[in-house]
């Protein structure tokens, strides 16, 4: 077994948490990990990208172009920006809510309808897109920051996916600071459940 | 940040987190750098918990000191460790090349971090060269777990040897993570002592002739080293042999089937031996590596001197790419010689016009009031924009454009003297706190002495903060036990005779454009300083005061004069508005101090 997701989102949003949660799960679970990072410039509102990797014999940290089994997309626009990471039978896992680049925000670039870049993944892999308003949710549970234990969540409630909801949501609160371990357990549950009603197993 | 310290059997570790439980579990005792990625989180690290396993760290001026201080504690008999991003080697090779001359007493490593395909960096130079320039022995790591386990290898040789070690990693070992099983701490002493021998330690021509010999004999016990070196092995079996090293081995061994694999670790001095039995008899070698042909060569070299007609491919015959760094994607080109795995086809990219996202100066960024200002004072005049390494940057964007020349640390600096010679554009010169600490002082010193009339503008953010807020000598020392003062920019400015010296703040933008038009009419050398703390590190510390702009929209005209100048991520224009993000904004009032209207308060 070997399962590769490519975990896509913007400087401040959590992916670099949400990678380790999910690594971290997987070495529980037994599996061999391999992940790779870009830090650096992410601090400065820049793209991020985050892979990983585990199975029963991985050790490369990357993984080849269409490769990956799953893309996590923290962010509407860096999802379809990183859609070539992933081929026809993979899922993707799409967050909604945008996160307005700086130039979009002063008004010298527009951003796309979120509808149409919705249309555009689903034109290319119907079948296995998952949306989820994350963000929205994070707020509803108690804070935005939250929307990445929204996102871990929802990938616990996706379709193969192969780490336990358990497993990750124990991960998820032993990662989190004491004081956001309630709102980080509802996040997560929302996340699940948003992801369940959507795709009945 | 995993805490490296614990008693665990194994963690999930960034190659960096790995790096320094490396260091810890060989007894280093010394350790040193100047901040750069991607090796910035071993620094990060170290000045955390240094103290706690008696090890003292230090960030130093720049790489060069750096490599001098572990120079010394080395040549003391204390176990050191100098580490930096591959350019930061170029600094620090006028002591390296000579430290190879003396040798070391007690073990030391030279990390050298590169960056294949430049994240984060100004060029891709492959620092392997380095090994073979020096003649000092060279150790490559392909993974977290490697860079770790190999540290405590790498230090027995240096001390076998008495000569330093290159430790040469790239982005993809050092930002990477896997699962790091955790070993025995030993012990070091972490103080030594100086034994005097100047035919080592003082390299005039009679001695330093005898001590190139000495080098060169050292060398050739580092290549009987390297032969039976674990870090040297082979696996699998195969007609086709693949011979490879760091990062380039982990796609390899999962993507390729059916070969014989020549892993190196100890990739300098090469095994010329069991590279020669490798080739014999195989019916093709190919060698898979990032960068240059460093290793391609010297097989081509071992085959032509060893007769063997066996063919080497690589990127001397075109099957591979010299360019960025390596990924499975790339093993494509040696698919007609091996069995590569089947990759699946990616979905097309995509059709619809996606904004782009590069990084940008922070909500709040001081460096924005400074080139707004900036900009402003210049007007229509003809200047050339010399910038430098660090956030800073970044003002190469619009709206800003200031930056025309950038090459290297200090760089800038350097270069406007050559401009104000050469041209009749106005030269200006943008360089932070910590990269005038690293090298901007010598352009500084430079100029005056040979009456270059720039204007340099010093970013004197507190702190060195594109690597993640390492404190640097404008800041002063507080970690480690050791407190030290801060050094005061604006006196040591006057102290060599600056005439026009100006500390402004950048959040008053019209302020610091009256400046900046003094300083560009001045007739010699003009530094400005612009001093404010960088909102990031002010936030970490829990220093930031809470304000937030507000845009009062009946007085607003629409000008959108604080898009234009400022260009700030927490202005946001909506339909025909301007609205402040309240998430973003500090209340910096930088938006505010540029609007004609008086249309954006502060509030509190």
């Amino acid at each position: 077994m070997k399962y590769t997701v490519q975990i896509v989102g913007v400087g401040g949003q959590g992916v670099l948490l949400a990678s380790m949660v999910l690594g971290n799960a997987a070495m529980r679970s037994g599996y061999k990990v391999s992940m790779s990072e870009i830090h650096g410039m992410a601090q400065r509102g820049g793209s991020v990208l985050c892979t990983l990797r585990f199975g029963d014999d991985v050790i490369s940290p990357l993984e080849a172009t269409g490769g990956a089994d799953l893309l996590m997309g923290f962010e509407p626009v860096e999802t379809c920006r990183s859609i070539s990471l992933i081929n026809k039978n993979s899922s993707i896992l799409m967050n909604l809510d945008p996160v307005y680049p700086s130039m979009v925000a002063a008004g010298f670039e527009e951003y796309p309808d979120i509808d149409n870049l919705v249309k555009f993944v689903r034109s290319l892999s119907s079948d296995n897109l998952m949306t989820i308003e994350a963000t929205k949710i994070a707020i509803s549970a108690g804070k935005a920051v939250a929307a990445n234990a929204v996102m871990i969540g929802a990938v616990a409630a996706t379709k193969g996916f192969p780490l336990s909801k358990n497993l990750l949501k124990e991960v998820l609160l032993e990662t989190v600071p004491e004081k956001f371990k309630d709102l980080n357990s509802k996040a997560f549950d929302m996340g699940f459940d948003a992801m369940s009603n959507q795709n009945p197993l | 940040m995993a805490n490296i310290l614990k008693k665990s059997e194994q963690e999930l570790l960034l190659g960096n987190e790995a790096i320094v439980r490396g260091l810890v579990e060989s007894g280093v005792k010394f350790a040193s750098t100047y901040p750069g990625t991607p090796s910035s989180e071993v620094g990060n690290i170290l000045e955390e918990m240094s103290d706690k396993v008696g090890m003292y760290f230090e960030f130093s001026s720049n790489e060069k000191v750096a490599m001098e201080v572990s120079a010394a504690a080395a040549s003391s008999g204390v176990r050191s460790f100098v580490f930096m991003k591959h350019v930061g080697l170029n600094v620090a090779a006028d002591p390296m090349m000579t430290l190879a001359y003396a040798g070391i007493k007690g073990g030391m490593l030279i990390m050298s971090a590169d960056d294949p395909s430049t994240h984060s960096s100004q060029n891709e130079q492959d620092n392997r060269y380095y090994s073979t320039l020096a003649l000092l022995p060279m150790i490559e790591p392909s993974t977290p777990e490697e860079a770790k386990d190999m540290i405590k290898g790498a230090y027995e040789i240096s001390e076998k040897l008495t000569l330093p070690l290159i430790y040469r990693t790239t982005t993809r070992v050092n930002h990477a993570r896997s699962i790091v099983k955790f070993g025995n701490i030993i012990d070091t002493p972490a103080s030594g002592h100086f034994v005097k021998d100047d035919k080592r330690f003082v390299n005039i021509p009679a001695y330093a002739r005898g001590n190139r010999v000495r080098l060169l004999e050292l060398y050739a016990k580092a290549q009987e080293l390297s032969e039976v070196s674990p870090y040297n092995f082979i696996e699998g079996s195969g007609e086709i042999g693949i011979i490879t090293s760091g990062v380039s081995y982990t796609y390899v061994k999962e993507f390729i089937s059916d070969i014989s694999i020549l892993k190196l670790g100890f990739t300098n001095p090469l095994p010329e031996n069991k590279i020669k039995d490798f080739i014999k008899g195989k019916k093709a070698i190919i060698i898979v590596e990032e960068l240059e042909p460093f290793l391609e060569d010297q097989v081509l070299r071992i085959s032509g001197q060893n007769q063997l007609a066996v063919p080497i491919y690589g990127k001397r015959t075109g099957h591979l790419p010299r360019a960025w760094e390596f990924s499975p994607d790339v093993l494509k080109g040696i698919k007609n010689i091996v069995k590569v795995k089947d990759m699946p086809i990616p979905l097309d990219p995509c059709t619809i016009k996606l904004p782009s996202r590069p990084p940008t100066l922070c909500a709040g960024c001081p460096h924005r009031g400074m080139y707004a200002a900036t900009k402003k004072a210049v007007g229509n005049q003809n200047v050339v924009y010399c910038s430098d390494i660090g956030c800073y940057t970044l003002g190469v964007q619009p709206p800003f454009n200031a930056a025309d020349f950038i090459i290297c640390m200090g760089g800038g600096a350097g270069a406007a003297g050559g401009f104000a010679q050469v041209t009749d554009q106005k030269a200006i010169a943008f360089i932070g706190d910590s990269t005038f600490f690293h090298s901007g002082v010598p352009a500084l010193t430079s100029a005056l002495f040979n009456d270059h009339k720039i204007v340099m503008v010093i970013l004197d953010n507190r702190t060195t903060a594109m690597t993640g807020h390492q404190p640097n000598p404008g800041t002063g020392r507080h970690y480690g036990n050791v407190n030290t003062d801060a050094i005061d920019v604006e006196k040591l400015v006057k102290g060599i005779g600056v005439k026009f010296v100006e500390t402004i703040d950048p959040y008053d933008v019209k302020g610091a454009e009256q400046v900046m038009k003094d300083a560009m009419a001045f007739d010699g050398v003009a530094v400005v300083i612009s001093k404010c703390a960088c909102p990031l590190e002010l936030k970490k510390q829990k220093l930031l005061i809470p304000k937030q702009c507000v845009v009062d929209q009946d007085l607003c005209i629409h000008c959108y004069t604080c898009l234009k100048m400022i260009a700030c991520p927490a202005l946001i224009k909506k339909d025909k508005k301007v609205e402040v993000d309240s998430t973003q904004c500090i209340g910096c009032g930088m938006c505010a101090n540029v609007c004609p209207k008086n249309a954006i308060k502060v509030k509190q």
